[in-house]
């Protein structure tokens, strides 16, 4: 079997692929990067905690215009799985309006990114319609 | 006048638009300069000198002042994203108000003609790759386009988006309409980037940047400056009966910043910070919004502009759509918003916008606004957003 890293570090890949967050110990609110303190109430104590890997999408756009590199289009998002707001792609389903909706259920899955030169292969996390 | 309250003496833009033959601070002289006149007075009234530039080389306040005026007075070069203008006047405001200093000059200049697409990295060559962790994400591959979008237009067209999530689905074509009015208003701006009405079939049916946002929802990257000279009340006093004719009362001006809110790490919320700025800022002037008779706000998309309806309080609650629906926000309507064409057609250099849209203001009031004149205008509102985010809000009345 071939070594994986995930994309970010906040998405976890076993026993099954999900999101992590850093919650304040303090007040609850939720972060997926490094904190130095809570935004919200100033502590600097942190657990983390799985996220739910269903949810609804609160907004979204077909992106059809991106930087160099960026395959389009693709459809960007915010999903609240849960109490918790998560950014990723819509994938798998047709990026048209039609086919994307506001209030959408949507569960988390996985793709590959490719393998590096020394052959760890980097998986990305979306979206798909559940 | 009371002896406190803060007056714009004078106030100047170039034309937005493309300037090929002038850099930065040719710029910013022109505005700076154009200002100084229309104010009547020189750089040895100033005691303090606030700049803003985002995309050029730094230290643009210094380098402005070996073309207009070295007089030795403190700069304060600041730099807010789109907020930056605002944050300049609102720097120079502060000075005056603070007793420091009689009378402040705020510039803004940018050279954005040609940029295109803002925001969003992009996505590095795969040639001779590591995956590495990398930053406050521990990311091996750069996330804009995988993990959702970096761009401005995408990011605005969520923040639209969200807004029909929240209060019931705005679509597409409402979105459109919104710049069937900005367009159709900058034909009346001869110093608008782009003067040209178009239908909303052509608008809908132009390219599609990020949905809804097609090509002419966007704001137009362009060069420009704008400029203004403030002062006090108790300095306007001592000045000519012209003088205290054209002054305009800076009735409010306040910035905030985005406070916490759940959802704010994943999708920059442009709402809360605008909603407390208002708030504050109407309380300050003693005005509600139904007093207004103008307003210029931040559309640097059509879906921008939706929701900041809400926010500044010119409809009730989720009330955003039926608000533009029932005509309110273009020039003949109740409450008229960006009769300069706005940020879609008039242009939008970032750091000169948050001045830019003052001098509009103002030019309404002082009765000097030609053909695009609303009629008897006495009080107006500019507001600017800075992604990141700040938030700038001024309100503005006519001389008593
Ligand atoms: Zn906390």
């Amino acid at each position: 079997m071939s070594q994986q890293i995930a994309h970010v570090s906040y998405l976890k890949l076993d026993p099954k692929p999900h999101l992590v967050a850093n919650e304040c110990t303090s007040c609850g609110a939720r972060f997926f990067d490094r904190r130095n303190a809570c935004a919200s109430c100033f502590a600097s104590d942190f657990r983390t905690v799985d996220v739910p890997t269903e949810g609804e999408v609160t907004s979204f756009t077909i992106v059809a215009l991106a930087a160099p590199g960026v395959p389009v289009p693709f459809v960007a998002a915010t999903v609240k799985c849960g109490g918790t707001s998560v950014r990723g792609n819509i994938i798998n389903v047709e990026p048209t309006p039609d086919k994307v909706k506001l209030g959408m259920k949507v569960q988390l899955t996985t793709f590959s990114m490719g393998a590096d030169d020394d052959g760890l292969e980097a998986v990305g996390f979306g979206f798909e319609p559940a | 006048m009371a002896t406190d309250d803060i007056w714009i003496l004078g106030i100047a833009m170039t034309k937005f638009g493309k300037h090929a033959d002038k850099d930065i601070v040719d710029l910013g002289a022109d505005a700076a300069m154009a200002a100084l006149r229309d104010a009547g007075v020189s750089m040895r009234d100033m005691g303090v000198l606030a700049a803003g530039n985002l995309m050029g080389s730094g230290g643009f306040g210094q380098q402005l002042q070996k073309q207009i005026g070295q007089t030795g007075i403190p700069v304060y070069n600041v730099s807010n994203a789109c907020a930056t203008g605002a944050t300049a006047l609102r720097t120079a405001i502060m000075a005056v108000k603070s007793g420091e200093v009689k009378m402040g000059l705020a510039v803004g200049a940018e050279k954005l003609a040609g940029a295109g697409l803002l925001g969003g990295g992009g996505q590095a060559k795969s040639a001779g790759k590591k995956w590495e962790p990398k930053g406050r994400f521990g990311a091996v591959a750069p996330t804009d386009g995988r993990i959702g979008t970096d761009t401005m237009p995408g990011t605005f067209a969520q923040v639209g988006m969200e807004y029909g999530h929240k209060y019931g689905e705005v679509s597409f074509e409402t979105f459109a309409r919104i710049s069937e009015k900005n367009h159709a208003h900058s034909v009346l701006n001869p110093l608008a980037a782009y003067q040209k009405r178009f239908t909303l079939e052509e608008i809908m049916g132009d390219m599609m940047i990020a949905y809804p946002n097609t090509r002419p929802m966007c704001s137009a990257n362009c060069d420009g400056a704008a400029a203004a000279v403030v002062t006090s009340g108790e300095v306007l006093r001592t000045l000519s009966p012209d003088q205290q004719r054209r002054a305009i009362k800076v009735s409010a001006s306040v910035l905030t910043t985005d406070p916490y809110q759940e959802a704010c790490q994943i999708l920059p919320d442009v709402n809360t910070l605008t909603r407390n700025a208002a708030k504050i800022a109407y309380e300050q002037a003693g005005v509600s919004p139904s007093d207004l008779d103008l307003v210029e706000l931040h559309d640097c998309f059509a879906t921008a502009e939706l929701v900041h309806y809400d926010n500044l309080m010119l409809c009730p609650e989720g009330g955003a759509v039926d608000f533009l629906m029932s005509g309110a926000p273009w020039r003949d309507g109740s409450t008229p918003v960006n009769v300069s064409g706005g940020l879609q057609s008039k242009g939008h250099p970032i750091s000169a916008t948050g001045i830019a849209n003052i001098w509009e203001i103002c030019h309404h009031l002082r009765g000097e606004a030609g053909d695009r004149q609303i009629a008897n205008a006495k009080v107006g509102l500019a507001h600017v957003i800075g992604l990141g985010s700040a938030c700038g809000i001024h309100i503005l009345e006519k001389a008593a």
